[in-house]
């Protein structure tokens, strides 16, 4: 079997390194057999895809069969593994996720290549470009990361089983949603480089593109904040979010692929901004690139220290090689980046969108900052320092409330110019709620000049809210004017106004999601965690919950050993639930691990954590956390992706294209 | 003369006394809701170095062998009654500066903390001047030739244009 995958990693190699090397030369010099030469290059990447897709294959089956004479599959997995997460072998390691990318990356180049009749050559360009990613991947897979290597020396019976952290439900999903995020971007880069270097007129790249740049922002977001649900879920401190620098590379791209998403509207409806467009979507791609190098090549210390490799110095090259090409087909081509027009005004969509790129490229620059910090302190001064959470959370915050106002007033503002009256008009209403949400929470007992902790929150608490009525009364100001004009009654105008400009109508739900996670995260100052040993009887009261030891059972099967707690929840004098928060013993990697329960409500989530025994009184320790809002996190990015697909629907009702006048209100369901 | 004056000066002694035990049950249970946010705080402000890369307090790696020690020397310097500065000096001493969860204000460190406001300085100059620049660009020619409608004529086309488009 592994001779298979290693041959048929070879192969994608030379066909990818032909359909590169063909694909260039039929572009460079067109002449008549030029067309023939490309379309072989096409083929030979259609190729690439069977053959990796193969590879994969042969992986996935050789972990099935417990095929321990393949390096990575013993040290990934084991016989008694469940078969959900040998199927995740996969992704489970530094070989296998890469093989893993390099498969993402030829399913998108196939998909593109099928798709090359609605722009042959500019889809040829796009081609080439992401057959030179596949060949850095390739060559990585065939040289330096070789999934099918074997062992050496006496097979071993078993396999070294699979990291206790990674088994859990959401290593089926979290991973491949992160690399189809990460790898997509891929996509409208090589768009974008062959745009630049085609110098291709106007700004079809753009459309042709959006729909790739929208899924593959909708992969990272779901990928990211699985990443989030998964680390609250499984490493039991309570949190989500621990400003990790693998965590970090994750959110670098999410940012500047936003930023993206907004600039690239005004490139498409005023064609602006293409120079920053052009630098934007490859800082995107560059930054994804970076997050894998962070993660793998363990320069910088990461609770994802297990994917800590020597491939670094591959990366180091691919990096600059990308950089270089990229600025030398900037600085060849970038007269043809020109802005067709002039900003009117300072209050108009226009300025919105650059503040708003502004703010989420100050959002990137931090957290890249903080995340390499350590190494630019030990260059500078001879010793490492840790930049954590107290850092982010008084850098980034403020720029995250910013970032926010923008999210509420942006929408509000027509493109070209907004006079003062109308922002006015359409602004009292949601800015009086948002006054009226923060009286309220004042009266709830915030006092936001106590600690720095709660004014943040009640700052978020009011923007969020901001945020929230101003989509909505988007919404029914432009469904009452269809409503005047049809006769439908709101709801149906709603959905009739959504049906005439997706993209937008979308784009606010996605606004509105992310109100809605902001309400979840300013939970936080308010959390609170108690600790106690428990022997049987004995109680712990945390908020308005108590908690009382019922007893304390094991178990075993053929994967783990494990203990639990058996806790009986009370709220007053009524019981309301009983918890197992549990500790496993992974028999193949002799590793421990604890599994927190979670009772999850809108208002708050009870997090049971069972610690172990204290090892001078042999009594058990129970871990308890009472985190308010939590679950409106996960409400939100439900939402978040769900306006992302209600944006991708096509518009089934024709947008009235309107004489360009100076409007000073968009009209209902144009524009974006 | 003696008795009156005890007489007299006995509750306000007695009030003095009062107030005293109630300032000091006030200082005392001040003290005590201090000593466990100070814990909290100081806590969160240094990370565990058993390399979980965790947040001392947020350690829950199974078997650490630092992060309860630490917590108990984290209390120990608590009831000796260091300040927030010399007990957080005392773990850098012990375990290094990376010990601490954030950079300090000193020396080198600073850049951390200013390097992020620089950029939004920059970033908002830089935003401002290239929305003036666009400003200044004098307005592209109609295609055709033909020359844009202004005054009175376009303000009738805006007042046609947000009667139809009031939304």
């Amino acid at each position: 079997m592994s001779q298979i995958g290693s041959f048929a990693l070879l192969l994608a190699l030379t066909l990818s390194a032909y359909s590169f090397l063909a694909g260039a030369l039929a572009l460079a010099k067109p002449g008549p057999g030029s067309e023939r030469l490309g379309e072989t290059a096409r083929r030979a990447g259609i190729a690439t895809f069977a053959l990796v897709f193969l590879a994969a294959v042969v992986l996935v089956t050789s972990a099935f069969q417990d095929d321990f004479s393949i390096a990575y599959i013993y040290h990934h997995s084991n016989r008694d593994l469940p078969a959900p997460y040998k199927f995740a072998t996969l992704w489970s390691g530094q070989e296998g996720s890469l093989l893993f990318w390099s498969l993402l990356l030829a399913a998108y180049g196939l998909v593109l290549r099928l798709r090359h009749k609605t722009d042959a050559r500019l889809f040829a360009h796009a081609s080439v470009i992401i057959a030179a990613v596949q060949i850095f991947f390739l060559l990585l897979l065939n040289f330096a990361a070789h999934p099918f290597a074997l062992m050496t020396g006496s097979l071993p019976a078993d396999g070294a089983g699979l990291n206790p952290l990674l088994q859990y439900p959401e290593m089926v999903i979290h991973p491949p949603m992160l690399y189809l995020g990460y790898v997509g971007f891929t996509v409208p880069f090589a768009f974008a480089l062959g745009a630049l270097i085609m110098r291709y007129p106007g700004e079809k790249w753009i459309r042709i593109t959006r729909r790739w740049t929208m899924v593959t922002w909708a992969f990272l977001t779901c990928g990211v904040f699985l990443g989030a649900h998964w680390a609250y879920s499984v490493l039991g401190w309570g949190g989500y979010w621990g400003w990790d620098p693998v965590e970090n590379a994750s959110l670098m791209p999410w940012l500047t692929g936003t930023a993206f998403l907004h600039s690239v509207m005004m490139q498409e409806k005023r064609g602006m901004l293409k120079m920053w467009n052009m630098w934007l979507i490859f800082a995107t791609f560059w930054l994804a690139i970076l997050g894998t190098f962070l993660t793998r090549s363990g320069i910088i210390s990461s609770v994802h220290a297990f994917a800590q490799s020597s491939i670094g110095g591959w990366f180091k090259w691919f990096l600059l090689i990308t950089l270089v090409t990229f600025t030398f087909f900037f600085f060849k081509n970038k007269s043809h980046l020109r802005s067709e027009h002039k900003l009117e005004s300072l209050i108009s969509r226009e300025s919105s969108f650059l503040f708003n790129n502004l703010l989420l490229l100050l959002a990137c620059f931090t957290v890249l900052w903080g995340t390499w910090f350590p190494l630019i302190s030990e260059y500078a001064q001879g010793n490492k320092v840790t930049v954590g959470p107290p850092f982010y959370n008084k850098v980034a915050i403020p720029v995250a409330l910013l970032l926010l106002l923008l999210t509420a007033v942006g929408p509000l503002l027509a493109w070209r110019k907004t006079s003062l009256e109308s922002l006015k008009r359409n602004f009292m209403w949601p800015a009086l709620g948002a006054l009226v949400v923060g009286a309220v929470m004042v009266g709830f007992g915030v006092r936001p000049w106590s600690d720095i902790a709660y004014f943040y929150a009640l700052m978020a608490a009011m923007l969020a809210a901001l945020v929230a009525l101003t989509v909505t009364s988007e919404f029914i100001r432009g469904g009452r004017v269809i409503s005047c004009h049809t006769g439908q009654n709101l709801l149906a105008s709603i959905v009739h106004l959504w049906h005439r400009n997706t993209r937008r109508y979308g784009g606010y739900i996605v606004h509105f999601g992310v109100a809605v996670v902001i309400i979840g995260i300013l939970g936080t100052p308010f959390n609170q965690d108690k600790e106690k040993e428990m022997g049987y009887g004995d109680k712990m009261t945390i908020g308005p919950y108590t908690l009382v030891c019922e007893s304390y059972t094991q178990d075993d099967n053929p994967n783990y050993s494990n203990e639990w707690a058996i806790i009986n929840v009370f709220k007053g004098d009524r019981q309301i639930t009983t918890m197992y928060p549990e500790r496993r013993f992974y028999k193949a990697s002799q590793q421990p691990q604890t599994l927190p329960r979670i009772r999850s409500t809108v208002k708050e989530d009870l997090y049971i954590t069972y610690e172990g025994l204290n090892e001078t009184t042999g009594r058990p320790i129970i871990k308890a956390h009472l985190n308010p809002l939590v679950m409106w996190i996960w409400v939100g990015v439900l939402i978040m992706i769900g306006g992302t697909v209600l944006a991708l629907i096509p518009n089934t009702a024709p947008v009235r294209v309107v004489a360009p006048a100076r409007v000073e209100t968009a009209p209902a369901g144009a524009g974006d | 003369m003696r008795m009156t004056t005890r007489t007299k000066s006995s509750p306000v002694l007695r009030r003095g006394l009062q107030a005293g035990l109630l300032c000091l049950a006030v200082f005392a249970f001040l003290g005590a809701g201090d000593e466990s946010s100070r814990f909290s705080s100081l806590g969160h402000r240094l990370m565990c170095v058993c390399s979980c890369n965790q947040i001392l307090l947020e350690c829950n790696h199974v078997g650490c062998t630092y992060s309860d020690r630490m917590r108990g020397e984290l209390i120990a310097a608590l009831d000796r009654g260091e300040n927030d500065d010399l007990t957080l000096q005392d773990f850098v001493q012990k375990y290094g500066p990376t010990v601490l969860a954030a950079p300090t204000g000193t020396g080198f460190n600073r850049v951390a903390w200013v390097m992020p406001f620089l950029a939004l300085v920059l970033g908002v100059l830089t935003t401002v001047f290239i929305v003036l620049a666009w400003r200044k660009r004098p307005a592209l020619a109609a295609p055709g030739g033909v020359l844009p409608v202004a005054g009175v004529e376009l303000e009738r086309f805006r007042t046609q244009a947000r009667k139809e488009t009031e939304i």
